[in-house]
């Protein structure tokens, strides 16, 4: 068995989120299958595409009630950028969709500064750059972190999201998928 | 507001880099995948590959290289040239890249800016403008259209486009600063990020550019001197721009 199953939603890029992994030495393996979803010590849930193709994917091939199985079981999960957005609540993002509600909040578009929000920012209260590109943001009870006075990440339970994105934030985000990992 | 973004631009032509990269460091210059760790372990925020013969057969290569570059690279990279279709898009974002950058296809039909948008997000979408005289143009820079150069941008970013690359013909090449009104009037007239791009020579014309525009791309300033990235970063810091603090993995 891989160290980490990253959930294929069917559109765009895990290589990436791979590549990190295999730099930190873990192996992995994308996929879709709730068997292996379930059975994996760590699973990352990564962020690419639309809300709601990602949703209809997640629930037509049972990832979404794996998902919230291993929630259940206390079981680690890392959802990143889109992969946080949808285990919120509800999304605003393509007419309203409704997530995984694993995480409690919803997720609202961006209404000040350029956006796409494209770049590094600083993480508080980390005090470390990382890479965010996104339009959506989430709103949260259970914000720990902020950038620029946006929830960047949201914990509950053994589901730990981020905003940014760990596999494009260089070293920065190479020690805090280490610290995901040695956690797990 | 994220920090200000400094990228290298890399000019690919049969899977190989050239334009201008000079350095002993390197054990092969030409080498994507070699320059990109390079430029990226040496402070590069993001870096943009631009396949300038983006020939069909160097649409294959350029995927393989995306795809080699990705396995490697812990930033951002966006790959434009020869994206003339969703299918071209989707081929470079699934093989690795964050975005990808269209130009006179976008300018064709503007439709395709939204269907790849749809698809992966506006933030996976480029619009590279080449701005001279008030215009847009094509062929790399060598033919006028009779399109406004602001105008265009706004549509750009009405249908998709998360950012605006704007070159400035005028400057491109000359080292003697960016076109800092040119520069300012688009990122005025939209509301996505723009990324200035022509004419870099020093230091402080990067720093000047980073004040009007969310980043600057550059390109024979940092091939002359690949090494000089980090010097060339603490420069703009010094001169009163924030870059993203450098870290070493622990």
């Amino acid at each position: 068995m891989s160290d980490v199953v990253v959930v294929d939603y069917g559109a765009g890029n895990t290589r990436s989120v791979r590549a990190a992994l295999t730099h930190l030495g873990a192996s992995s393996e994308v996929t879709s299958d709730p068997v292996a979803i379930v059975a994996s010590p760590f699973v990352i849930l990564p962020g690419v595409g639309s809300a709601r193709s990602a949703m209809a994917h997640l629930i037509e091939t049972g990832a979404a009630l794996a998902l919230r199985e291993r929630f259940d079981a206390g079981l680690s999960t890392l959802g990143i950028c889109l992969g946080m957005q949808i285990a919120l609540e509800t999304s605003e993002e393509d007419g309203g969709v409704d997530g995984l509600a694993l995480l409690r909040g919803d997720v609202r578009r961006l209404d000040h500064g350029r956006v796409p929000r494209l770049g590094w920012a600083m993480v508080e209260p980390w005090n470390d750059a990382y890479y965010f590109a996104h339009s959506y943001a989430a709103w949260s009870p259970d914000s720990f972190a902020t950038s620029d006075g946006i929830t960047v990440a949201v914990q509950r339970d053994a589901f730990l999201g981020v905003q940014f994105h760990p596999e494009k934030s260089g070293a920065a985000g190479l020690n805090f998928l280490e610290r995901c990992l040695s956690l797990a | 507001m994220p920090l200000a973004r400094l990228i290298p631009c890399l000019d690919v032509s049969h899977g190989r880099v050239v334009k201008g990269v000079s350095f002993v460091g390197l054990r092969d210059v030409g080498d994507p995948v070699e320059l990109a760790t390079f430029y990226s372990d040496g402070g590069a925020d993001e870096l943009v590959f631009l396949d300038i013969a983006a020939t069909p057969s160097d649409t294959v290569t350029m995927t393989s290289v995306v795809a080699q570059v990705a396995d490697v690279l812990e930033i951002p990279f966006t790959v434009g040239g020869g994206v003339r279709s969703v299918d071209d898009a989707s081929r470079i974002i699934e093989s690795g890249a964050d975005r990808v950058s269209l130009n006179s296809a976008a300018l064709a039909d503007p439709d395709l800016i939204t269907r790849i948008a749809n698809l992966y997000g506006s933030q996976a979408v480029v619009v590279a403008i080449d701005a001279g005289d008030g215009v847009v143009h094509t062929h790399g820079g060598r033919v006028a259209t009779t399109t406004s150069t602001v105008p265009w941008a706004v549509r750009a970013a009405e249908c998709g486009a998360g950012e605006i690359l704007l070159t400035s013909i005028r400057c491109d090449g000359h080292r003697q600063g960016f076109d800092l009104e040119l520069t300012a009037a688009v990122r005025d007239a939209v509301r996505v990020p723009v990324i200035a791009s022509g004419g870099a020579g020093s230091a402080q014309h990067v720093a000047e550019a980073l004040r009007v525009a969310d980043a600057a791309l550059v390109a024979s300033i940092v091939h002359e001197n690949p090494a000089g990235l980090r010097g060339l970063r603490r420069e703009i810091e010094d001169l009163g721009v924030a870059l993203r603090p450098l870290k070493e993995q622990t």
